[in-house]
């Protein structure tokens, strides 16, 4: 079957979600309909001295060494189980298409720093040649395989026997949505019938925390920390550091149905739009976001009345959440007052890398189970944003087409239409 | 399926600055820059010295860039003036980048008080907080996010389309250049901008590599002689290359400097022989997409033992008439830009004849004048096996 456009129609025959809230994606579904957060009081570094001392850890997850490598790749492995199991697709180890996965960019992280200082017997002034005479003593070199940034990938391409060369990405906050467009991408050009798409972030750790913090992106209201993120609200702040991983197995709508597949969704459009205005901050007129908002829905064959439900980026910082309501309302008009538009972060934070991976999935349940959950923490209104943020309570909803944004640093505007079912 | 040329080349190495000033530097085998001090027992081929103000007008925007970053942004103004595009703001604006990146550099002060302090503190933890949160430079982070390169290429020059980073050490350049080659042939975008860069003057990527045992320590030779001590000398460089639909190209009336015909890009699971297989299978694939047997290879090889030799064995085995040239002998291993400044290389090859040597090189045969074709190589130092084939512009 093909779209509007006459290209393959892609759909999603499996999904699997981590997040501080659970594992899989009906703990995660539960929670978040239920309004629960996930944000807690960190406890895996200490944080005296520092302004924000919470996040949506993922604690239940083991990782040795404990890093944000191996944290994203064993969050990254249980997703995919879970969406390659729900699927039913190719056979254990052997995944007939490629990998697509928004991976944190890593480094080298204290420990391993403070291992190599001790390892150099440097007394006194500890300096990189130092760092430098301990490394190539060939004691260290687990680490170099660690911290590459293709390490990740080639062992879920491996684990999962994903075919040719695994693809690593970064658009900052909207990579998963992007990892998701590449996956469409490939399928609509006839290159493959299956794509493997994983959005993943385990980098809840000190330099992490300190280097948003330093941006003053982090919100500071520490206490309690289920109260910290609250998107749309006034009173917000800044956003808080979550953690998690999505993994998405795509079809296209004939192999899925040729093979019997029970379809979950359809990924009907993708939009994108860069940012030359600045590094952090994104165009006063919010054009590039309106812009990436507009490519999804014609990219869909649909018009703004269609859209049902926007899962926003909504990530709780002023200038974010202002922009965002700012560009919806350009592109729906008077309508988008009415359409219910919700934010997850508010219960699970943001999962940064992962965001846009994880709120696709969250944005197919909305559309499977017909139940909107809500933007929690929402206690004052902001007079700037006359919306409907599906405050505190979940609700059900006749939900055919649900817009996803993902914003990020440097200019990253990427935007998903998904619908329930196949129209072309 | 439509066909892809390639209108601009930005091309920075650490012999030289720009197309031109490469060609005549690499036409010259004595040409070498070389630093065997500073990092010592590493050495590096540093960069050359930019005059930055040419592509990078504004202080305040050099400024918020590590050098990574500013190699990068300047390769990518060098690309979009040769493309005739700098400045073209509806077309910019339209204009699809993929990039190429590793990330950030440390701020190695700050670093070395940390570790030095570290032992003896009351509180490790909170010494660590209290430093990083009142030593870091808050925009420092900005210099290490990966997706910035690409950042800093949309703020300066102006290219809004959109932007994708993708990561992964030397097959991440591959990966980019192929994404956007089928994204043109399919009708999914007509403009891109792809390349990367790196800056090997840093301690803490040599750090990376000398714990894997990458480093060559034993002074310089070619990358094909180095079995006393295999490894690589990383190099500081980048290159960015404009990639269009024909069809648009011709209508705005551009020069096509080459044909990119075909771009294989596969990772093989890395034992003896792997690479031999893969990059021989990559190589049929590529050529035989292309439907041509390229007179000349550039060949990215690292010295890194074993896969090298299976390189030129792959190479040797697949196109025996072709004339093969090593280019990181001359100007070191850039990592995520080795594949895009390789097919740069190969532009130079096409247009200038130009067949870098390498004095000492045993791979390397006498060649001189334009070949039709040229196949590009890349063999990751832990993964990934890459092909492009580029033919001369009719």
């Amino acid at each position: 079957m093909k779209d509007a456009s006459g290209r393959p129609v892609v759909v999603v025959t499996g999904m699997g979600l981590v997040t501080s809230l659970g594992q899989g994606k009906q703990d995660n579904w539960a929670a978040l309909t239920a309004g629960t957060s996930g944000i807690r009081t960190i406890r895996r570094f200490p944080t005296g001295g520092l302004r924000t001392t919470i996040a949506g850890t993922v604690d239940f997850v083991p990782a040795e060494p404990f890093c944000a490598a191996q944290l994203s790749e064993n969050f990254a492995r249980l997703a995919a189980d879970e969406a390659v199991a729900e699927a039913d697709i190719g056979r254990a180890g052997d995944f007939p298409g490629p990998l697509f996965i928004a991976v944190p960019p890593v480094e080298m992280e204290w420990p391993q720093r403070e291992a190599l200082a001790q390892a150099s017997g440097a007394t006194g002034g500890v300096t990189y040649a130092d760092l430098l005479r301990a490394a190539g003593t060939g004691a260290f070199k687990p680490w170099h395989d660690l911290f590459l940034f293709g390490t990740v990938a080639e062992r879920l391409a491996d684990a999962f026997g994903t075919k040719g060369s695994p693809i690593s990405l970064s658009t900052a906050c909207s990579s998963g949505a992007t990892a998701i467009q590449l996956g469409v991408e490939a399928i609509r050009r006839g290159e493959t019938e299956a794509a493997l798409c994983i959005g993943t972030d385990g980098s809840v750790q000190a330099e992490a925390l300190i280097r948003f913090s330093l941006l003053s992106a982090l919100s500071t209201q520490n206490d309690p920390p289920e109260g910290a993120s609250k998107p749309f609200s006034k009173n917000r702040d800044g956003f808080v550091m979550g953690e998690g991983a999505a993994a998405l197995v795509l079809e296209s709508y004939a192999s899925a149905k040729a093979r019997g597949a029970r379809i979950l969704g359809v990924i009907a459009g993708c939009g994108e739009k860069g940012d030359g205005f600045h590094r952090t901050r994104t165009s006063p007129d919010g054009m590039p976001a309106i812009l990436a908002m507009r490519g999804a829905i014609a990219d869909a064959g649909l018009t703004p009345d269609d859209i049902d439900y926007v899962n926003a980026h909504g990530t709780s910082t002023p200038e974010n959440d202002k922009m965002e309501s700012m560009g919806c309302m350009a592109v729906m008009g008077e309508r988008m007052k009415s359409v219910p538009i919700s934010s997850n972060k508010s219960m699970i934070g943001h999962t940064l890398t992962a965001a846009g991976a994880v709120e696709a999935v969250i944005s197919l349940l909305t559309i499977l189970n017909q139940r909107i959950p809500p933007t929690i923490n929402y206690h004052q209104p902001d007079p700037a944003i006359p919306l409907d943020v599906v405050p505190n309570l979940a609700r059900d909803g006749r939900v055919r087409h649900v817009m996803s944004n993902s914003f990020g640093f440097g200019g990253q505007n990427t935007v998903l239409l998904f619908s329930g079912e196949v129209h072309s | 399926m439509r066909e892809v040329v390639i209108t601009g080349v930005g091309l920075v190495t650490s012999l030289a600055d720009g197309l031109e000033a490469n060609a005549a530097a690499l036409a010259d085998p004595a040409r070498r820059s070389f630093d065997a001090a500073t990092y010592a027992p590493f050495a590096v081929h540093p960069a050359d010295a930019l005059e930055l103000d040419r592509q990078i007008p504004k202080k305040l925007d050099q400024k918020q860039m590590e050098p990574w970053q500013r190699l990068g942004t300047y390769a990518a103004g060098l690309a979009l003036d040769m493309a005739g595009l700098k400045g073209d703001r509806e077309r910019l604006s339209s204009m699809q980048l993929i990039v190429a990146a590793g990330g950030g550099e440390r701020d190695y002060a700050v670093d070395s008080q940390i570790l030095t302090e570290l032992p003896t503190a009351t509180d490790p933890g909170v010494l660590l907080n209290e430093k990083l949160m009142g030593e870091l430079r808050p925009t420092l982070f900005l210099a290490q996010l990966s997706n910035l390169l690409a950042g800093n290429i949309s703020i300066v020059h102006g290219v809004t389309g959109a932007s994708r980073t993708f990561m992964g050490e030397e097959q991440c350049g591959v990966d980019a250049v192929r994404i956007a080659f089928e994204r043109i042939r399919a009708g999914q975008g007509d403009s891109f901008l792809v390349g990367g860069s790196y800056n090997a003057e840093r301690a803490d990527s040599l750090l990376i590599f000398a714990m894997g045992g990458f480093l060559r320590r034993a002074g310089f030779v070619p990358v094909d002689g180095r079995a006393d001590d295999p490894g690589f000398i990383l190099g500081s460089g980048g290159a960015f290359l404009v990639l269009e639909a024909r069809e648009v190209a011709e209508a705005r009336g551009a020069t096509i400097l080459a044909r990119l015909a075909a771009v294989d890009s596969r990772r093989s699971k890395r034992a003896p022989g792997a690479v031999r297989a893969s990059l021989g299978a990559a190589l049929d694939a590529a050529c035989g997409a292309a439907g041509l047997t390229p007179d000349a290879v550039l060949s990215g090889a690292t010295g890194a033992a074993g896969i090298t030799d299976e390189e030129c064995a792959a190479i040797g085995e697949r196109l025996p008439q072709a004339g093969l040239r090593l280019t990181g002998s001359r100007i070191g291993h850039v990592l995520e830009a080795n594949f895009p400044v390789g097919l740069a290389l190969g532009v130079l090859c096409l247009t200038h004849g130009l067949w870098p040597r390498t004095p000492g090189s045993a791979s390397e045969q006498d060649r001189s004048g334009k070949p039709r074709s040229v196949a590009v190589t890349s063999v990751g130092h832990m993964r990934g096996e890459g092909v492009a084939v580029l033919a001369a512009a009719e």
